[in-house]
């Protein structure tokens, strides 16, 4: 039996390759720093002490379950939300680090609208249900300086394809779309502008499976191919382990465990996530 | 041959602790050391329950060990998986060590192309090279083309499985854990397993196996070792 290999020259030239890549990995350090994040609701504690560092091309998941603290945590990270304590620290373009918290509100909206996305749970929290599909995508561009029309359709167009969106349904009102496509344009809206870091507020709860599977997929191959970081808040394992590199366990407000997410999921060391990872039905 | 090891495993210990059976402890193994050189394949034995998932599965990062050292030369260094960060152990998978288990973990919707491509993907090589080099692979392991695009969902398990190596093969990583990889196939696909892992030997890496069929282990193997002889069990 013949084994077909790679010319050596073509191997070599990849490690090479590798090599550096490694090197530059190396040397990026976190885009997103946080520190000793707290907040409250009266007494009692949203998030606890939570500190968490992010590189680009991450994508970290949070789990646990409703009441756990982990959109409380999302919406500290992405700024939605002061906490009572703790530091953010943000990695510009420029390779400037910025303290999210200490800025004026109009260098966070900035901030959150240039380098950063964020999709909710509810599509209808993120988009403008008045104007079109088109226009929700279109509007996120000009936002960020974008002026020229033919250049805006030209972008809008390519990422309504990119998530699958039917483009005979671009000038349509998103409140006559299903909740798979309204949560498909929400995505287009937020990637748009290229963002470096994307924040996820349960991106496909409440939706049907089949659904939920293409959009993971979809998700799946954007992290990958543009190297976006992001924060994913899910209740499900599956979703979690599918889309994410790291994982965290919360559980009222504190993190119970941190890994790496196969491991998390494959040899939970907490009590928590262990019961967490055993009362998943198998199918 | 290189003088240093490309796996040095000393002192590894695990144990499971079920907090949600009463917090009962179940003691694997302790003690175990374990060297393996490049261009050599070691064999794990042992009865069933000894270990030798849960070593395997140690040596990739998936479990976490309850104590000891697991050495892997990465990058020109010894990284140590069991305690290094989260990033470090998946540039440690993404670049030197491979690991095929039994079971593919299906993604939906994703075509079996694309699900061997992925590995080169992760490291920058372009889609279209990285598919080219996936259907080679899959020709390799006898998968028809017509079931390239498909996603594998759907596949009998000796095909799922054969899709599983062709993306555990597709890297030529220095370091290749491999559990059961030729558990459901006919002869024909064992014999194309055992001429890969053979190349594989023949390039240098360091392979760690557990191959329950003895003509295969027999075929593959430099060395067997015992599990049990290597750590105390506890």
């Amino acid at each position: 039996m013949t084994v077909a290999t790679l010319e050596p020259t073509e191997r070599s030239r990849r490690a090479d390759q590798d090599a550096a890549d490694a090197v530059a990995a190396a040397d990026a350090g976190p885009l997103l720093k946080a520190a000793g994040i707290s907040h409250f609701y009266g007494a009692r504690a949203g998030c606890e002490n939570v500190s968490l560092e992010l590189r680009s091309g991450e994508v970290l998941g949070i789990v646990g379950e409703s009441g756990s603290g982990k959109t409380t945590l999302l919406n500290c990270l992405a700024a939605r939300l002061r906490p009572a304590s703790g530091q953010l620290a943000y990695r510009l373009t420029t390779g400037r680090t910025v303290d999210v918290y200490g800025l004026s509100e109009a260098e966070r909206r900035r901030l959150t609208r240039t380098d950063w996305g964020f999709v909710h749970q509810n599509p209808r929290d993120g988009l403008r249900m008045a104007v079109s599909a088109g226009a929700n995508v279109g509007e996120r561009l000009m936002a960020v300086g974008a002026r020229h029309y033919g250049d805006i359709r030209d972008q809008v167009t390519d990422w309504l394809t990119r998530v699958e969106m039917d483009l005979e349904r671009m000038d349509d009102l998103p409140s006559t779309f299903s909740g798979g496509m309204q949560q498909r344009v929400q995505i287009a809206r937020n990637l748009v502008s290229q963002p470096r870091l994307v924040f996820m507020d349960e991106p496909t709860g409440g939706l049907d499976v089949s659904v939920q599977a293409r959009l993971l997929d979809l998700l799946r191959g954007l992290t990958n191919d543009l190297g976006l970081a992001a924060v994913i808040v899910t209740h499900d394992l599956a979703v979690a382990r599918l889309l994410s590199h790291r994982l965290m366990v919360m559980r009222q407000g504190r993190v119970v465990e941190h890994g790496l997410t196969d491991q998390v999921l494959d040899d939970p060391q907490d009590a928590y996530s262990q019961l967490l990872v055993s009362s998943v039905l198998q199918t | 041959m290189e003088d240093a090891p490309r796996l040095d495993v000393r002192g590894l210990a695990k144990s499971f602790v079920l907090h949600t059976q009463g917090g009962v402890t179940l003691d694997v193994f302790r003690d175990l050391d374990l060297q393996v050189f490049a261009g050599e394949c070691v064999a794990l034995q042992g009865p069933s329950g000894s270990g030798k998932s849960s070593l395997i599965r140690l040596l990739y990062g998936n479990y976490v060990s309850a104590a000891g050292e697991i050495l892997v030369r990465h990058n020109g260094q010894m990284v140590d998986v069991a305690a290094a960060d989260p990033h470090v152990v998946l540039d440690v998978r993404r670049r030197t060590m491979g690991y095929v288990s039994q079971f593919l973990r299906v993604i939906p919707r994703v075509p079996a192309l694309q699900v061997v491509a992925e590995p080169l993907r992760a490291r920058g090589v372009p889609q279209a090279t990285a598919e080219a080099e996936a259907g080679e692979m899959l020709a390799q392991f006898n998968i028809p083309k017509a079931l390239w695009s498909l996603a594998p969902a759907t596949f009998s398990g000796g095909e799922q499985q054969r899709v599983n190596l062709a993306r555990g093969f597709i890297i030529d990583y220095p370091v290749l854990l491999l559990d059961e990889p030729t558990a459901s196939l006919d002869a024909a696909n064992r014999d194309v397993v055992v001429a890969m892992i053979r190349q594989a030997i023949r390039r240098g890496a360091a392979i760690i196996g557990i191959f329950h069929d003895s003509t295969v282990r027999d075929a593959v193997a430099s060395r067997i070792v015992d599990v049990t002889s290597l750590g105390a069990a506890a």
